[in-house]
């Protein structure tokens, strides 16, 4: 630590404080602990979170991290934030100066992101750290509990880890009460108003089954199981709540994650730009920045992308060029007002849809790529024919597009309680494997026997998952 | 101007390192159901190896089933996308499926949850300490095992006064007639023209005891039919069971030894890569083999100095007129043998119409003899420990403890 000391980091954080300010970006408070490596991949395996309750995964993840960083195949990030009120920042202490000040700059970047983009509204900030720890707490005495234990609390968390992920994207939608739904049903069955009825023919009134469960198809798959599933004991209830809540945490962050990351690299370079930084600071500034930034070659680095769409949204309202005044219009905003606008009220999907123009994919020469046996060969290439393909194959990645969606259609299937769940298949297979896996975790959950249904090389097929194990069968 | 945001610096304390090493638990947990998966998969494992891995640091890659976390997720018909620079081209190949040659950083775009390719290194020594863990040997067994002696080695232990003249400790003997001369006259030097002789008393010798060791030196004898019979199934199961034979004595002796043979008609010494590569063909005379074992073990392994484990896999074609000359040849190598032992090897299903030796075999009495039938991949792990359950006392202890009475 020779290199700076905690009062140092200080001054300059003032500094960066007022930038913040000035430039109109709008925080939480800010908390910066600083932590050495080992403490760092502690962190990392557990979301971040000071608190977090125990299972095996999480071990897992930090010897897998561990071994990455001993073996040099991935460094540590420079930063890690969470997204809490007040956000909480960890800052290495093996890093140089200019790494500490540029990353200071970068977590505000984050920060106001996590404060004003509307995915976030719904993880409740300021509840963030206790609600990890009060989790915590509460797993924990029911693996001290004598009669539940680490054997039957893994049994369910193992389960409900492989199916957090199956829940509502979007929670800005405000999710209807089964009241809300069966009035809805109602509503839809009653005909329409006919100022002419006595002329025409009356249809006959077809009456909605009120008592359908679910009412309407289910995303919250562990949710749906917690309410319905009357054989399941508190402490399992419970688990499935907290399992379910912690992934519902950390979908925004996965939905925003380009932007995010671009955001936050757009305004440390505007910070730091400004800082007047001594020049050897300077210089190291701008070769940190750069290898952040860097395009990987065959991959895709989403601070690299994410920042070229967040400098063309700028240049584009600022400074348009003739051509896109004709193509796309003069702008009405300026390019700064674009940005504030954007990063309030889009998503990685709709920003990318937005924002990401023919011209940029083109200057960033982004392809399609596709298995082809053993070969992931490229497909397509970002020309005039090839760019609109390749830019809908990246929307639907991006985010929670790279998690299937399954919903529940039935808790009554065959009149025996078997749980009818169904793939929404758009052009992507399952990986048969993992579903195989997954539906077992279903039917641990449900108690009775559990049927996908999916497509398979263009082919409907259902796969089951019953006490007599797993089956697969086309579907006519 | 002074910001409205407010921060605070927490700084580093290494003794809160030390305290939030809050994962250890769920690392520990980890490790304990990686041990069970690899152990649940170690038929899979052991039918992979080399049977002169000799070096035990070697890293196997072992894929762990059991601890992968399972989600709903797309499969591989699905494209993905990436950048290049600036000269991509249709028909490219980028990298493998399986992820090999992919550019560095995140693949696809956005978090892709729980893809999920996970192994665990484990070296061969662990692989094969969660091996043995399995099989439970009696400890009675494993104590005799331990306690065999050789290496008879004199190491020193303390003085006496009395002892051989070879053993006279000189420099001791001169200080002891010092002392007393230092006690007796109160001079140290020998300046005085009196004798002052060594006496009885001050002579001081070494004192030797024996140095016993356990017994170092075993020998495997991997015995193998090679005809036309043999087919790569078959020399694949026997392939592992001899790993694992291999890997057994091992753990138990310093220095192991292995002599591969190899007989159809005639028996012959090869190298490993002959034994298990090379096919002959015609027909079988199981005597030839076993003639030739006795052999090697006449030439090198003398059995008062080595432990010797032999291990015949055969697919039980033989010559019906060989049988009496094969049985007794079996009861002289059990005679030699700590352990000897024979494995039918007959994939599903062919063992109704085939010949056996089984039958034959059943007329030997020995009782570290022992016979198994392997039928499939799964059955080498339960008939390797039916067969270890037979070992008897070492022949080398109890050839010399008869010479030494």
């Amino acid at each position: 630590m020779a290199e700076w000391d905690v009062k140092d980091l200080e001054g300059w954080d003032e500094k960066i404080r007022v930038k913040v300010q000035e430039f109109g970006l709008s925080c939480f408070d800010q908390e910066f602990e600083v932590c050495d490596h080992n403490q760092m991949l502690g962190y990392m395996a557990y979301s971040g979170m000071p608190s977090h309750y125990p299972h095996w995964s999480y071990g897992k993840s930090f010897e897998k991290l561990k071994t990455m960083y001993d073996y040099g195949v991935s460094g540590l990030p420079y930063e890690m934030v969470i997204n809490s009120d007040p956000s909480i920042a960890y800052l290495m202490t093996d890093n140089s100066f200019c790494l500490q000040i540029l990353t200071i700059a970068h977590v505000y970047g984050h920060n106001d992101f996590f404060k004003n983009n509307f995915t976030f509204k719904s993880t409740q900030a300021e509840h963030t750290i206790s609600r990890f720890k009060v989790h915590a707490d509460r797993v924990r005495s029911y693996l001290e509990d004598p009669s539940i234990g680490v054997e039957k609390v893994e049994w369910i968390l193992d389960a409900a880890h492989g199916l957090s992920l199956q829940c509502r994207r979007n929670l800005a939608i405000k999710k209807l009460t089964l009241r809300e739904q069966r009035e809805r049903m109602i509503e839809a069955a009653r005909p329409a108003d006919d100022p002419f009825e006595d002329l025409h023919q009356q249809k006959d009134i077809e009456a909605p089954d009120l008592n359908k469960l679910p009412a309407s198809p289910e995303e919250d798959l562990l949710l749906f199981i917690r309410d319905h599933n009357d054989k399941l004991s508190d402490w399992e209830r419970d688990l499935l709540t907290i399992v379910h809540e912690t992934g519902q945490y950390f979908i925004p962050q996965m939905e925003t994650k380009i932007m995010n990351e671009g955001w936050a690299s757009y305004w440390h370079r505007e910070i730091m730009n400004s800082l007047d930084l001594p020049q050897d600071l300077y210089l190291e500034f701008l070769v940190r920045h750069n290898q952040v930034v860097r395009p990987f070659p065959k991959g895709l680095n989403p601070y690299y992308l994410g920042l070229k769409v967040w400098d063309d949204i700028k240049r584009r309202h600022d400074d348009p060029t003739p051509e896109e005044i004709e193509k796309y219009g003069r702008p009405t905003k300026t390019g700064t007002q674009a940005l504030f606008e954007a990063r309030e009220v889009d998503r990685d999907a709709s920003f990318l849809r937005r924002f990401l123009t023919e011209e940029l994919m083109r200057e960033m020469d982004m392809f399609e790529y596709e298995p082809r046996g053993e070969d992931l060969v490229i497909s397509e290439v970002s020309d005039k024919e090839g760019w609109r393909g390749i830019k809908e194959t990246l929307i639907k990645n991006v985010g929670m597009g790279g998690v299937p969606v399954i919903k529940i259609e039935d808790a009554d299937y065959n009149q025996n309680r078997s749980l009818y769940v169904k793939h929404y298949h758009e052009g992507r297979d399952l990986q048969l494997e993992y579903a195989e896996k997954a539906i077992s975790y279903l039917h641990r959950l449900w108690g009775h026997e559990v049927v996908l249904e999916t497509v398979v090389n263009s082919k409907r097929a259902l796969l089951s998952y019953s006490d007599d194990g797993f089956s697969a069968k086309p579907l006519k | 101007m002074k910001p409205t945001i407010n921060a605070i610096f927490r700084p580093y304390s290494s003794s809160d390192a030390l305290r939030s090493d809050r994962s250890a638990g769920d690392r520990q947990r980890h490790r304990q159901k990686v041990r069970e998966a690899v152990r649940e998969n170690i038929a899979d494992l052991i039918a992979e190896e080399s049977i002169i891995g000799k070096n035990k640091d070697r890293v196997i890659k072992v894929p762990i089933r059991g601890v992968k976390e399972y989600r709903f997720i797309y499969g591989e018909n699905a494209s993905g996308v990436g950048q290049g620079d600036g000269n991509s081209e249709k028909g490219q190949v980028i990298g493998k499926t399986d992820g090999t040659g992919q550019g560095q950083g995140e693949d696809k775009a956005g978090d892709q949850p729980g893809v999920d390719y996970y192994e665990t290194d484990v070296t061969l020594e662990e692989l094969i300490e969660i091996m043995f863990e399995d099989l439970e040997l009696p400890d009675m067994e494993r104590k005799i095992l331990r306690e065999v002696m050789s290496d008879r080695i004199s190491k020193r232990k303390g003085f006496r006064k009395a002892g051989i003249r070879i053993r006279l400790d000189k420099k001791r003997t001169v200080k002891s007639r010092i002392k007393r001369r230092l006690a007796s006259t109160g001079q140290d030097d020998d300046q005085t023209e009196e004798r002052f002789p060594f006496r009885k008393e001050d002579l001081v010798y070494r004192h030797l005891v024996e140095d016993v060791r356990p017994e170092s030196n075993a020998a495997v004898l991997c015995i193998m039919d090679t005809s036309g019979s043999m087919d790569t199934l078959k020399k694949y199961l026997a392939r592992s069971f001899f790993f694992m034979l291999y890997q057994f004595v091992c753990t138990k002796y310093r220095n192991v030894e292995i002599a591969f043979i190899a007989h159809h008609t005639e028996g012959k010494e090869v190298t490993e890569e002959e034994f298990f590569y090379k096919g002959e063909s015609g027909g079988t005379f199981i005597s030839s083999g076993y003639n030739k074992a006795l052999e090697v073990i006449q030439a090198r392994y003398h059995p008062s100095l080595w432990n010797l484990y032999a291990f015949h896999c055969s697919d039980g074609d033989n010559f019906d007129s060989d049988n009496p000359a094969a049985l007794k040849a079996a009861q002289e190598l059990c005679e030699l043998c700590n352990l000897f032992g024979y494995g039918e090897i007959k994939p599903l299903g062919s063992r109704y119409y085939e010949s056996s030796m089984l039958n034959i075999f059943r007329r030997l009495e020995a009782d570290n003899f022992q016979t198994v039938l392997i039928e499939r991949k799964e059955d080498i792990w339960p008939s390797f420990k039916t067969f270890m359950s037979k070992e008897r006392t070492p022949i080398a202890t109890e050839t010399r403890a008869a010479a030494e009475q």
